[in-house]
């Protein structure tokens, strides 16, 4: 993904002037290894507190898979659908393919965040909100922090969209594309880790 | 409308009322001044908006010195306070002020004085060893800095509206849950190290970039200068272990905002998840203040034992296996927690392999200063005082480490002596050496040597007339954070701590007279050659102070000691400089205004004003938004334009 900016030289030890794309590319990069962290950190919590439900409602009883199974696949799609945005922005150079991707990658991931806000919903209606008891609140900030990563997502691809459509596929632009899509592709994994560990495992 | 913000939370306490006079009095007087001399557009133009990395560091280190008055004032009543309160004297502090005041100086202490110092020379010294003209970001750079000041002027704020923490410095649940602390005092804390740690982790991730991509040609890894090389480990450590203190901080804020059951005791709570998380963070946090000043000692020994370093290759590895180590140790903070015999095992064992590392390091120091011709200027003496009492410092962490010894030494007096013992023996020695010695380098003139000579003779006395006796306190079982103190026999230890803090007191007053001497008697002082100290890095090839692009022209290195190689080459015929367009950041008022609204954000939550704190928190997005669209973020210096400024700094000749 680095571009040599500098013509090659002679000197042995290898040489490169970053542009600032390049830059911007891997200091998000260092910036997501943080963010991952971040979620771990998450996850550890949710680890230790998942049996700690205080005589509330287990995990067994609470979760509808069947709705996180569609929930999970719109994401993913929205993956693909972000993919050939990649596609078309660093390949074909198609301005108009990437604004239509888009747009289908931001209303799947709008889907995906309401699913997620109808069943916090849900669960707080029935009563089991994050109060209830210590493994709920770890569920609650776990998926919340997820979604409200979504949800900077989707201003951020909504901010992109006028960019590229008042300027184009510009330099600056299919960077902070590719930027976006860095993040984007990370939310699916750690929603990949959130199925796995919080659903598929919580139901067994 | 205004949350729980009453004006009850206005100060009620004399001496608090006093702290606060004295606040807004100098509030007042620097706001006055700036409109007597006409200074406000200098002030934005020059340095609130400014993304100039050597700009930046120099802020980082006034608002260090700053928060270092107020957090040392918490030391003198600490120690004063403890002296007149055994037997049947109750001292001047009330339980819950004291309180406040032992967790505001840890806190001060460490996220406002050491991290920004040590910031400060980050920002001021890597990109010139690097050979680079400014950060990777330069604008996160700014906003960086601004989310700390902003972080230390809401725990500032603390003071002047509501209380602050009375929970210790990390604040343990079930201690800092809202059942036993229902104040605002642990917001403040929470909220205060939140923006802060934010802007650290902003930063660690601009400098992880910047040695990574802006070194320049030749500039191999194994040829970076050592206090670049900490750096680098040091802010590896800071992308790993800060968004566990923002995770954890953020968890805890969640118990306490929205009922959560985090670290509660009932629900299903587990505290000690807690006390574990934050020393996850905690643990590597000593070694991401303790690296860079590792760092500056190995570039202060080369110059004034004028011979290279003893095993540069060793110290790299030796840092690496600091950097590593220190994710597997936490636990030794709370060997007394219960996690059985054979995890504390685990845990003292590999505290005990730390001091491996940091002993090839010291034997490196010594044997680089080993048949030097050594000159002993004051930030030589810094190293070496350091070199003495951080070893005495490490051998009591090391004695700490058997968890045997530490149960019965735990939250005793003996461990707050060994902390403060690496941290002013090793932190805080090895940044004011730091600043001594690139001070001219920043500045264009040296500091006042006899002046600093002196100062440092006090601190060192200082320090040992202050923590020798909490060693032997800990010892004779004198817990930490006591308000009263019910043996009388501690009471003369107790005296004599109190006059080290004195000692300590008159040598900042003398570091303090040091600046103003040096910058009255500057015209004597003046660095013309760009080289004080004969040193052997880049950031000595260009002038004192450097220009704002730092190098007219990127410089090409061909070893470890670019600048004494071509100083003392007998064979090295300087090239003609051709001179290219610079290309520069613009300065931008926005990283500002996005610390600015984090702190009324912060201030907001911690007082529920919720519409406000919405606003805020919409008000950081907008501005990082509106920055996306603006595309002109850079301005060009023309060849022509850069060789007219080169002949007037030379003098008219290249």
């Amino acid at each position: 993904m680095f571009t040599n900016n500098t013509h090659h030289n002679q000197d042995p030890h290898h040489e490169v002037e970053y542009s600032k794309e390049d830059k911007a590319l891997f200091g998000f990069w260092a910036y997501l290894m943080s963010d991952c962290l971040l979620f771990a950190c998450l996850f550890e919590v949710y680890a230790v507190l998942k049996n700690s439900t205080f005589g509330g409602p287990t995990s067994q009883e609470l979760f509808n898979m069947p709705f996180v199974l569609v929930q999970t696949l719109i994401l993913l799609t929205s993956s693909f659908t972000y993919g050939l945005v990649s596609l078309h922005a660093h390949h074909t150079n198609h301005a108009r393919k990437v604004l239509a991707w888009l747009s289908v990658t931001f209303l799947l991931g709008l889907a995906f965040l309401s699913m997620e806000i109808y069943e916090f919903m849900v669960l707080i209606n029935e009563g089991h909100g994050p109060s209830t008891s210590a493994f709920l609140s770890a569920f609650f900030v776990l998926l919340g922090t997820h979604g409200a990563h979504v949800l900077v997502g989707l201003i951020w691809m909504a901010v992109l969209f006028v960019q590229v459509y008042k300027k184009g596929l510009t330099v600056a632009n299919t960077g902070k594309l590719a930027v976006l899509g860095l993040f984007w592709h990370f939310l699916d994994i750690i929603w990949i880790f959130i199925f796995t560990i919080v659903y598929l495992m919580g139901v067994i | 409308m205004f949350g729980k913000l009453t004006t009850e939370a206005l100060p009620y306490d004399p001496l608090v009322l006093a702290a606060t006079a004295l606040i807004v009095l100098v509030a007042c007087s620097a706001i006055g001044a700036l409109f007597y001399f006409k200074r406000w557009t200098w002030l934005w133009k020059e340095w609130i908006t400014s993304v100039d990395h050597k700009k930046i560091g120099i802020m980082y280190i006034l608002l260090s010195i700053v928060m270092l008055f107020r957090g040392f004032s918490d030391a003198v009543m600490m120690r004063s306070h403890q002296v007149l309160a055994v037997g049947e004297a109750k001292g001047f502090l009330p339980p819950d002020h004291y309180d406040q005041v032992f967790t505001a100086h840890g806190v001060i202490m460490i996220f406002f004085v050491a991290m920004p110092l040590m910031f400060g020379l980050i920002n001021l010294m890597t990109p010139l060893q690097i050979g680079a003209r400014d950060v990777a970001f330069p604008f996160l750079n700014s906003m960086s800095f601004w989310f700390t000041a902003f972080g230390a002027l809401l725990m500032n704020t603390s003071l002047v509206i509501g209380d602050f923490a009375r929970t210790g410095w990390l604040a343990y649940p079930p201690l800092s849950g809202l059942e036993y602390s229902p104040g605002v005092g642990v917001d403040y804390y929470i909220w205060a190290i939140q923006i802060a740690g934010i802007g650290t982790l902003i930063s660690g991730i601009n400098f992880f970039a910047t040695i990574l991509m802006m070194r320049c040609k030749g500039m191999t890894l194994m040829r970076m200068p050592v206090f670049t090389w900490t750096v680098f480990c040091s802010m590896i450590l800071v992308v790993i272990s800060f968004p566990i203190l923002t995770a954890t901080l953020a968890l805890l804020s969640f118990d306490r905002l929205f009922d959560m059951h985090f670290f509660t005791s009932s629900f299903g709570g587990n505290p000690m998840m807690y006390v574990n998380l934050i020393w996850a963070w905690g643990h590597p946090e000593v070694y991401i203040l303790i690296l860079p000043a590792f760092g500056i000692f190995s570039e202060v020994v080369v110059s004034f034992a004028r011979k290279k370093l003893f095993g540069y290759t060793s110290m790299i590895y030796a840092t690496i296996a600091i950097t590593v180590l220190s994710f597997l140790v936490w636990v030794h903070h709370f060997f007394t927690m219960g996690a059985g015999a054979n995890v504390n095992a685990f845990f003292g064992i590999m505290t005990m392999i730390i001091a491996i590392p940091t002993g090839v390091k010291i034997f490196n120091w010594l044997f680089t200063m080993y048949r030097g011709r050594i000159r002993f200027a004051s930030p030589m003496l810094w190293m070496m005082g350091f070199i003495a009492t951080f070893t005495f410092g490490g051998m009591t962490g090391v004695l700490l480490s058997v968890p045997g010894i530490d149960f019965q030494l735990h939250n005793s007096l003996f461990l707050v002596a060994h902390f403060h013992n690496t941290i002013i023996g090793g932190v805080l020695f090895g940044y004011f050496a730091g600043i001594t010695y690139w001070f001219p380098k920043i500045f264009g003139f040296t500091l006042n040597e006899r002046l600093g000579k002196l100062a440092f003779w006090h601190w060192i006395v200082g320090f040992f007339v202050t923590f020798t006796p909490l060693y032997i306190l800990g010892f004779m079982g004198m817990t930490r954070r006591l308000q009263h103190i019910g043996d009388p026999e501690w009471k003369p230890l107790l005296i004599v701590a109190a006059i080290g803090t004195a000692i300590i007191g008159i040598g900042i007053a003398i570091q303090v007279l040091q600046f103003i001497v040096s910058i009255k008697n500057r015209k004597q002082n003046l660095d013309t050659t760009g080289d004080p100290w004969d040193g052997r890095g880049l950031e000595w090839s260009t002038s004192s102070p450097p220009p704002h692009y730092n190098f007219a022209v990127i410089p090409t290195v061909y070893g470890r000691h670019p600048f004494w190689d071509v100083k003392y080459s007998p064979t090295h015929v300087p090239l003609v400089p051709v001179y290219e367009d610079i290309h520069m950041p613009k300065n931008t008022a926005v990283g500002f205004y996005i610390g600015g609204l984090a702190f009324v954000f912060g201030f907001c939550i911690v007082w529920h004003i919720m519409w406000l704190a919405v606003l805020a928190f919409i008000g950081m997005i907008a501005c990082v938004i509106v920055r996306s669209f603006d595309e002109d973020r850079e301005y060009v210096i023309h060849k022509d334009e850069l060789l007219r400024i080169e002949l007037l700094r030379h003098g008219g000749k290249l």
